[in-house]
């Protein structure tokens, strides 16, 4: 009963969903108000609906309803109730009706939070978020609905959930990222809303700059939970595999990334409008063939979903009419748009532009390689994969040059800037780096490495030329308190957004070239010495979970002298229902290293193939991503993106009456 | 010309010259670093290159899997029911790798014509059969994997 509440539920939001993409855009071309009026309650209730679904699924999985095909396939009477709501997303049909859920809900909350808008611009935006439900709830409606029953045989327990998905980060690595690339609809509906106004200015850069910002945030916060729990839940420590699917959800970051900064340029100078409005329908553009890459099955990847080819020919045409479709429209109005204003080549425009060059071809190289395979099996039917060399080759590079642009990028001025003042202001932190970066970089007990050197140097380069740029600003301060006070959420925002990205290149750049690690075979007693520290492996017992059992190994770490340090647990587990085998590696974290311990396979006579790493400043990568994130958010906090409606009132007047002509 | 049309001129090249480079570039390096994906069938007919990193994958045969007493070196063998090729693997194995299972090895060819892994990768899933096993695996006329993609799940 409740499962075809649920599924009833999805009917109805699709009923309305489909009335929400034609009406208030119908509306806004016979200027009918009471047409562009239904955008909001219609956002509304498509939301209800879909979280009714949503609820009803839960209530399935939580009263262990193994009627329900899905529940069926992906819960069990044993699972741990955390894991049975979590369950809800762990599979493919679940997982996007969360998608669908949040595509309602970002399409609500900028019904809500757009009052002092254009009613027209709203109108539009509305009706295209719609537009999107409607494809998505289709494709969930015909290929993949998560409340199809299985009677009369139902069966009496579930599959369970598999066990790689029993764990915490997976509990909230999913809703993350999903948060983020269907947030990025947001911005590409206001790109194809202005589109169709024909109306392209400061304004609509600066409506559309924190959806875009927060939605970023969100995919930053889930790429980077997604690294962490490979890391710890994949068992062989690694945290980046450029695995095809980790690239689909890297490829709208570095994307959307590129679209914030040139958000920026467009609210403040009124350039690259036209740049802008691509940069967003290619980075929802790429959201959506994440979506299709994972969900199609025709990739090879620890994360693909179970395949099912009707579901690949649905996404791939969805695909291709977004695509198209929004090309189409940008080919026919974006010549139209025409900026006004004019910069010089030393000046912060250039700075960004470059920028959003570099992040173009980072993820320009990325698509091919993610692609290229497809490409060739469907060309010559030759089979072949594309390794990590490949993106390692270019990668870093592209992101050295980002780090070097950055500082100077943050440091010039608008329109013009004289050389010779720029360097005047940046001397001391290129100085300061180079020194500081050679002095750190010889520290190390491995002793000097250029690519650690290269490293630091560009770390140091961007937080020193951050700071130089706030001492800067507080100069003609009174005092520093009063300037620090006095500096805008958003700057704060940018700042620490930069400084987050240091973080995390440290991380990466130390952890590649300092980390150890050693796979061995070890009995009972065996010790190894690894990174000035001594493990001992003590042995394993069998110990019982709620639906497993595992053979828990214990690792004693300690110093060289032979004082205590901890005492790691790993566990191989055995999950009963889906037969199928874990490694659950013991982490003691830090903040300058990671101790990890994983076990290999039983060798006989109690001895074990154990994996040891030491893994330096490995958490400063998440870390770094986390501190971005909350630049972003602080960003979208400052203040002037909640202009009260009288101070827009006046100019929502010449603008309606702007789009109405349109 | 006027200053601001030879200004937005030398940023188009500047734009024009560097993406280029950035082609070139990437096309090397994806040239040198595309791993082919060869079927037992194919490495044993001599189809591969030898000491470039290549893909093969096929079936573990059951009873190949050996182990060093004294280290992680691992041999075992891989089938497509036509061919046979024997694989080396020092390290650890991962957990859903098991004789019957598809696998795929990834490492470069030796001399003799067995193939030196220094990966080995089975899914994450009891179910699993990475494509590329069961597409060789049909065309080797298996009996098990000639019906339908179904026949894959055991």
């Amino acid at each position: 009963m409740i499962a075809e509440i649920g599924h009833f539920a999805v009917i109805l939001a699709f009923c309305l969903s489909l009335v929400l993409a034609i009406v208030p855009l119908i509306g806004t071309l016979l200027k009918q108000e009471l047409w562009i009026a239904m955008g909001k309650p219609l956002a509304v209730g498509q939301f209800g609906f879909l979280l009714i679904a949503f609820i009803a699924l839960g209530y399935c999985f939580a009263t262990d309803d193994f009627s329900v095909a899905y529940v069926a396939q992906n819960s069990n009477s044993l699972l741990p109730l955390p894991y049975k709501i979590s369950a809800i997303w762990g599979a493919h049909e679940g997982s996007f009706l969360l998608w669908c859920l949040m595509t309602a809900g970002w399409t609500l909350a900028v019904a809500i939070f757009s009052q002092s808008l254009p009613r027209y611009l709203v109108a539009r935006v509305l009706s295209i978020l719609g537009l999107c439900s409607v494809g998505f709830l289709a494709f969930l409606l015909f290929t993949s609905n998560p409340f199809k029953r299985l009677l009369p045989h139902a069966p009496i327990d579930g599959r369970d959930l598999n066990p790689l998905l029993q764990d915490f980060g997976l509990i909230i690595h999913p809703p993350m990222l999903y948060m983020g690339y269907v947030g990025f609809s947001v911005v590409f509906a206001f790109a194809i809303a202005a589109l169709l106004g024909g109306r392209l200015d400061a304004a609509w850069a600066r409506w559309s700059r924190p959806w875009t910002t927060i939605a970023w945030s969100f995919l930053t916060v889930g790429i980077a939970l997604g690294s962490w729990w490979a890391y710890y839940e994949l068992g062989w420590g690694g945290w980046w595999f450029w695995d095809p699917v980790e690239n689909a959800s890297f490829m709208p970051w570095l994307m959307g990334t590129a679209l914030i900064h040139s958000l920026a340029v467009t609210e403040k100078r009124g350039v690259f409008k036209s740049w802008t409005v691509f940069l967003a329908i290619a980075t929802f553009s790429l959201s959506l063939l994440g979506a299709f890459l994972v969900r199609s099955g025709v990739l090879t990847s620890v994360h693909a979903f179970a395949t099912d080819p009707a579901r690949g020919v649905f996404i791939l045409a969805f695909l291709l009419l977004v695509v198209g479709g929004s090309l189409l429209l940008y080919a026919l109005r974006a010549p139209a748009v025409q900026s006004s204003t004019q910069f010089s080549l030393w000046s912060r425009e250039t700075l960004l532009l470059l920028n959003n060059i570099v992040l173009t071809i980072a993820t320009a190289l990325i698509l091919v390689g993610t692609l290229y395979p497809l490409l060739a099996e469907a060309l010559s039917g030759s089979k072949l994969s594309v390794g990590p060399p490949y993106f390692n080759q270019f990668f870093p590079w592209l992101m050295v040059t980002l780090a070097l642009l950055l500082g100077i990028g943050i440091t010039i001025n608008w329109k013009q800037s004289r050389m010779l003042q720029l360097f005047s202001y940046l001397r001391w932190a290129l100085l300061g780096a180079l020194l500081l970066g050679s002095v750190l970089s010889v520290w190390h007990t491995q002793g000097w490495l250029l690519p650690v050197w290269v490293g630091l140097v560009v770390v140091l380069w961007i937080v020193l030329s951050v700071l130089t740029d706030v001492l800067r600003k507080l100069r003609n301060q009174s005092s520093t308190w009063q300037g620090l006070r006095k500096l805008t959420l958003s700057y704060y925002g940018m700042h620490l957004g930069h400084i987050g990205f240091a973080v995390c290149i440290l991380g990466v750049v130390l952890t590649s070239f300092y980390s150890e690690e050693r796979d061995l075979r070890m009995a009972p007693g065996d010790q190894l010495q690894l990174s000035g520290l001594t493990f001992t492996f003590m042995g394993t017992q069998r110990v019982k979970g709620p639906n497993f059992e595992a053979d828990q190994g214990e690792i004693k770490v300690t110093t060289l002298e032979g004082g205590h340090v901890t005492t790691l647990h790993p566990q191989k587990r055995r999950y009963e229902v889906q037969r199928s085998m874990m490694t659950e590696a013991a982490i003691d974290p830090g903040l300058t290293r990671d101790l990890y311990v994983a076990l290999g396979e039983p060798l006989g006579d109690g001895a074990w193939a154990v994996r040891i790493h030491y893994k330096a400043f490995v958490r400063c990568i998440w870390l770094g991503a986390l501190i971005m994130a909350l630049g972003g958010i602080l960003a979208v906090l400052d203040k002037r993106y909640r202009r009260r409606r009288v101070v827009v009132a006046r100019t929502e007047q010449t603008s309606e009456t702007a789009y109405s002509h349109a | 010309m006027n200053p601001v049309r030879k200004n937005r001129l030398r940023i188009v090249l500047y734009i024009v010259f560097g993406s280029s480079l950035a082609a070139v570039l990437g096309l090397l390096a994806l040239d040198e670093n595309m791993n082919y994906f060869y079927s037992p069938v194919e490495l044993a007919a001599g189809k591969a290159p030898v000491n470039k990193t290549i893909r093969g994958g096929g079936l573990v045969v059951v009873g190949s899997h050996q182990r060093d007493t004294k280290s992680l070196a691992n041999t075992f063998s891989i089938t497509d029911g036509q061919a046979i090729i024997k694989v080396h693997f020092t390290g650890i194995l991962p957990d859903l790798f098991r004789e019957g299972q598809g696998v795929i090895a990834v490492g470069k060819l030796n001399a003799s014509g067995e193939l030196m892994a220094d990966q080995v990768l089975a899914k994450h899933d009891e179910n699993y059969m990475p494509p590329e096993v069961e597409g060789a695996l049909k065309q080797a006329g298996h009996p098990d994997y000639s019906s339908s993609p179904a026949a894959a799940t055991n």
